[in-house]
């Protein structure tokens, strides 16, 4: 039986009905067409589902949509604002730190998580913050170059706007 | 190479900005309208003869539109290579691993789909099974396949110069065991499929694939569907190294039920599927002897291997012979000799994984170059480059390095890593190690035995002049080489890289072999380049007649055209340009004649301006049994420096630092080379340290998920110092070559030099464990042949 979830998904009201044994991924990718998060596993290992709830990032499939009733859900959809990339994706463009792209949504919105909580991380807080993601491709070198890079030039643009 | 304006630079990637803003499709996230679901049922036996099989009860559930078995799909044998076809889509007679696919269902639902195939019913009279490679091979073990007796799927011996002889005239022969263990790609994004059928029977078939044009002929031979009615559209691809470079039976059956139903027919495989279809790296067991003189020149290598390669042959031959020719360089050596078996078990199928059989045998044979350099008392470094061959040499076994800046690599690691320093001076628990390899730049030859192209391009301008659209069915499968495509146009034609797009993945657009043995950068390249050269001398042809002036003295950079390196007299051009297109917002300007306005009149003159470009190598290799496989125009060689921290209570290992020289020939994107050399560390390095499919007692994998086969995180890779080497390569197009697979050549063995160096101990098994090492440091057991 299909039960009538409210939440928000990046920003906007959302009302649908769904099946209480289905996941937050299969309700955005399937019902919502928010195809920018990715289905890995499906276990809670690979980290490609990762979206935000409530600012903390969660791996998607391993939530019910049922409980995101009530909650703001962020995905990488929600991300780049006007068609400006949001800095951290102009970094990771920038850095070289994606290659085939499968695990970038949730790694972008792993490293959004905690820049929004620790702005300035060290090299050790950005790989642990990262390490339920898992990259096949890059060796995460390029990624926590532009996890660093990306925390630089937030800061930058922060102090420039209360200049 | 200073006038280069494109290549060498550090250009972001064309789909970097798709990909970071989950706009990028890959093939899950497909949909069509009245689109089906559909799932595969798979033995739950390692071994066991097929009785009977009933799919009534399914046919008649709810929603579920079409099952197939054997019955409808046929018995077309396939596989990789022609000469072992030893699969078909469906099992009918018995299943050989503990996931073999038995039938397929059509639903409207995917939860359908997955009760359907709890209907199926199968009757199965077990059999007894092996499921290791020693047991296969013994006396009166179960037969896997009738026609392969002794479970020898394969058999390799060749011998290069008199061993023998080469042997006797040794002053020190050192031996060497290995063994590594059977490997997942572990790619993120798990294969999946969407089939649709027109209704004048046509197929398309969007895939997660490295290789559309090989899918494209299995697909139709398979289904028999004449192969100019099948079109194969590679989507984004979430990775690959190796296990999708072979059509699967997912696409297989995903076709059958889009043909008999006439719906689009869409299906993903789960992660348990995945490592079930494996494909992925074999254990090999290797046993190595290494002649030597007193001084360290190498002189003789014996080299013997036994690949568990499971229930079908795949890349399997390939895979075996590859162990082999591998080992020829990049040493000198006077003999060489190599005996390898690939063996059936009762396991899924392994085939071609990133280094493709070259991986454990370079591991082997790195790890006794070490042992041999203690014994003859001098530096491993010093060892390798007393015996390391430069540009212009030729293996023992005919491979042609018509470049090898494999003596730069070795220095450079040494002195980035402060080698010297180190080595021999840290204290107990800290090591260092180095290790050495090379690859192919593009296997030699087409998997099927053929004189076709390995790569067509073609290039078509847009009707303004501003826009050379790259056309090729070579595989982006997240290494770059859509970006690498872009930039050889691009500079070849004179004009900014973001005046260049590139369509891709489609058999429609070409013929190209795809994503495999490191080749897309040479061949895809040269072809590339090609495309762009003939745009440019029609353009020029078309100059020459409006300028009247010689088309020999026409240059184009940065999309302007220069004649005898000046502005020349356009104004009648430009004039004609900005009347054609008036009230457009981006009229043509500056002091030199544009790309766009000069492939403009180009148009004008001679219609849709197209080039096209080919490549094929030449004849590569030698004349002995096997030869074609090592054959490359090119090779790649690196060099890696590794340092580990070990706990000699618990024999937990830490890599601390690694330092990778690598010899790409001109590195077309700096940042994808860095890329592909770091993304091989860490591949390697889960291999060594962790990686294992574990089975248990009845040929079920008892690991078969992302948490429980570790792959390295970011906490467990360090910080790599990546150097690039670039020789220039004569055969690559400006002088490029590979990066892809020969990377991980020297990992393993650099990380095992490093731990031996540590702890005094050689472990001779991978992955090393802390336990594994903890016993070997304890000296509770060495490793024993069973």
């Amino acid at each position: 039986m299909k039960v009538s979830v409210n939440l928000t998904v990046n920003g906007e009201p959302v009302e649908v009905a769904v099946e209480s044994n289905r996941t937050l991924v299969q309700l955005l990718r399937e019902d919502l067409g928010l195809t920018g998060t990715k289905h890995g596993c499906g276990l809670g290992d690979c980290g490609a589902c990762t979206v935000l709830l409530d600012g903390k990032p969660v791996n998607s499939c391993l939530v019910l949509a049922v409980q995101a009733r009530g909650r703001e859900v962020f995905t990488i959809e929600g991300l780049a604002e006007n068609g400006n990339l949001h800095p951290i994706q102009q970094a990771f463009v920038d850095r070289g730190a994606i290659q085939c792209g499968f695990c970038t949504p949730g790694m972008i919105l792993s490293a959004k998580a905690l820049l929004d909580e620790n702005p300035k991380p060290t090299e050790r807080e950005i790989r642990t913050a990262i390490s339920g993601n898992l990259c096949r491709c890059t060796g995460y070198q390029k990624i926590v170059e532009a996890v660093q890079e990306a925390s630089e030039n937030m800061a930058g643009k922060e102090a420039g706007s209360h200049e | 190479m200073s006038e280069l304006k494109v290549l060498r630079t550090r250009a972001p990637r064309l789909d970097a900005p798709a990909k970071a803003t989950g706009r990028a499709k890959y093939a899950d996230d497909l949909s069509m309208p009245g689109m089906l679901h559909a799932a595969i049922l798979q033995s739950p036996l390692a071994h066991a003869k097929i009785l009977s099989i009933d799919v009534s009860k399914a046919r008649k559930l709810p929603g579920v539109k079409c099952v197939v078995t054997a019955k409808e799909a046929g018995l077309v044998r396939y596989g990789v290579s022609p000469a072992r076809y030893d699969e078909t889509l469906f099992a009918y007679d018995k299943v050989r691993y503990v996931g073999d696919e038995i039938a397929a269902v059509a639903a409207t639902d995917p939860a359908i789909a997955m009760e359907a195939l709890e209907l199926i019913k199968v009757d199965y009279e077990e059999l007894p099974a092996v499921f290791n490679m020693w047991d296969a091979m013994k006396e009166g073990a179960p037969l896997i396949h009738d026609a392969f007796p002794g479970n020898l799927n394969a058999e390799v011996h060749q011998e290069f110069g008199d061993t023998e002889a080469a042997f006797a005239e040794c002053d020190l022969i050192v031996d060497h065991t290995f063994r590594n263990k059977r490997q997942d790609a572990a790619f993120i994004e798990p294969h999946s499929c969407l089939a649709v059928f027109d209704l004048d029977g046509k197929l398309t078939l969007h895939t997660s694939t490295q290789v559309p044009h090989y899918v494209m002929r299995t697909v139709a031979m398979v289904l028999q569907i004449p192969v100019g009615n099948v079109r194969v559209v590679k989507p984004y691809v979430g990775g690959g190294f190796g296990p999708k470079c072979e059509a699967t039976p997912l696409e297989m059956s995903s076709s059958l039920l889009a043909k008999i139903t006439g719906k689009p027919v869409k299906m993903t495989y789960s992660r348990e599927q995945v490592f079930l279809h494996s494909r992925a790296r074999h254990e090999f067991y290797a046993e190595m002897s290494l002649g030597v003189k007193k001084d360290g020149t190498m002189v003789a290598l014996r080299n013997k291997a036994i690949l568990d390669g499971g229930a079908y042959t795949s890349f399997g031959i390939a895979t075996v012979y590859y162990s082999g020719s591998l080992l020829g360089g990049p040493y000198k050596l006077k003999a060489m000799k190599y005996d390898g078996l690939r063996v059936y078990t009762n396991k899924p199928a392994c085939g071609a994984q990133r280094g493709h059989g070259g991986v454990a045998h370079r591991a082997a044979f790195e790890q006794l170059i070490d042992t041999t350099a203690e014994k003859v008392g001098i530096d491993p470094v010093e060892m390798r480059l007393k015996n390391i061959m430069t540009t212009g040499d030729v293996t023992i076994n005919e491979l042609d390095m018509s470049s090898l800046g494999m003596k730069e690599c070795v220095e450079a690691v040494r002195d980035h890593s402060g080698w010297k320093n180190k080595k021999g001076k840290l204290p107990k628990g800290k090591g260092i190690g180095m290790a050495c390899g090379f690859f192919v730049s593009g296997a030699g030859y087409p998997i099927y035995r053929s004189d076709t192209y390995h790569s067509t391009v073609v290039i078509k301008v847009s009707e303004d002049g501003g826009i050379a659209t790259v056309l090729t069915g070579s595989a982006e499968i997240g290494q770059g080489s859509d970006t690498a495509m872009a930039m050889i146009a691009a500079e070849t034609l004179g004009i900014p890289l973001d005046h260049v797009r590139v369509i891709s993945g489609d058999t429609d657009l070409s013929v190209d072999l795809g994503a495999y043995s490191s080749r897309q950068t040479l061949m895809t390249g040269h072809a590339t380049k090609e495309a762009a050269e003939q745009i440019k001398e029609k353009i020029k042809g078309v100059l020459s007649q409006a300028m009247g002036c010689d088309p020999n003295g026409i240059t184009f950079a940065d999309g302007r055209v220069l004649f005898n390196g000046g502005p020349g007299d356009f104004e009648k051009i430009r004039t004609m340009y900005i009347k054609e297109h008036r009230g457009w917002t981006d009229p043509p300007s500056g002091d030199y004649l544009t790309f766009r306005e000069a492939a403009r009149l180009a148009y004008l003159q001679l219609g849709t301006l197209v080039g096209t470009g080919k490549y094929k190598p030449p004849r590569l290799g030698g004349t002995y049994k096997g030869a074609a496989v090592g054959t490359s125009p090119a090779y790649g060689c690196s060099a890696q420096v590794v340092e580990v921290a070990v706990d000699m209570e618990t024999g937990e290992i830490t890599v601390e630092a690694m330092t990778d020289a690598h010899d790409c020939g001109l590195a077309i994107n700096r940042t994808s080379v860095e890329g592909q050399m770091q993304g091989s560390l860490s591949m390697g390095l889960g291999e060594c340290l962790f990686e294992e499919v574990k089975f248990d007692s009845r040929g079920r994998i008892l690991n078969s998920s992302l948490g429980e086969y570790r792959i390295p995180t970011a906490l467990d890779m360090p910080k790599v110092k990546s150097i690039i080497v670039e020789s220039h390569e004569p055969n690559g197009p400006y002088g490029a070559k590979e990066v892809g697979e020969g990377a991980i050549m020297p990992t393993i063995p650099a990380i095992l030099n490093a731990i031996a160096d540590a702890t005094g101990v050689r472990v001779n098994e991978l992955p090393v464990s802390s336990e594994r090492l903890f016993r070997a440091i304890k000296g509770v057991d060495k490793y024993e042949k069973k």
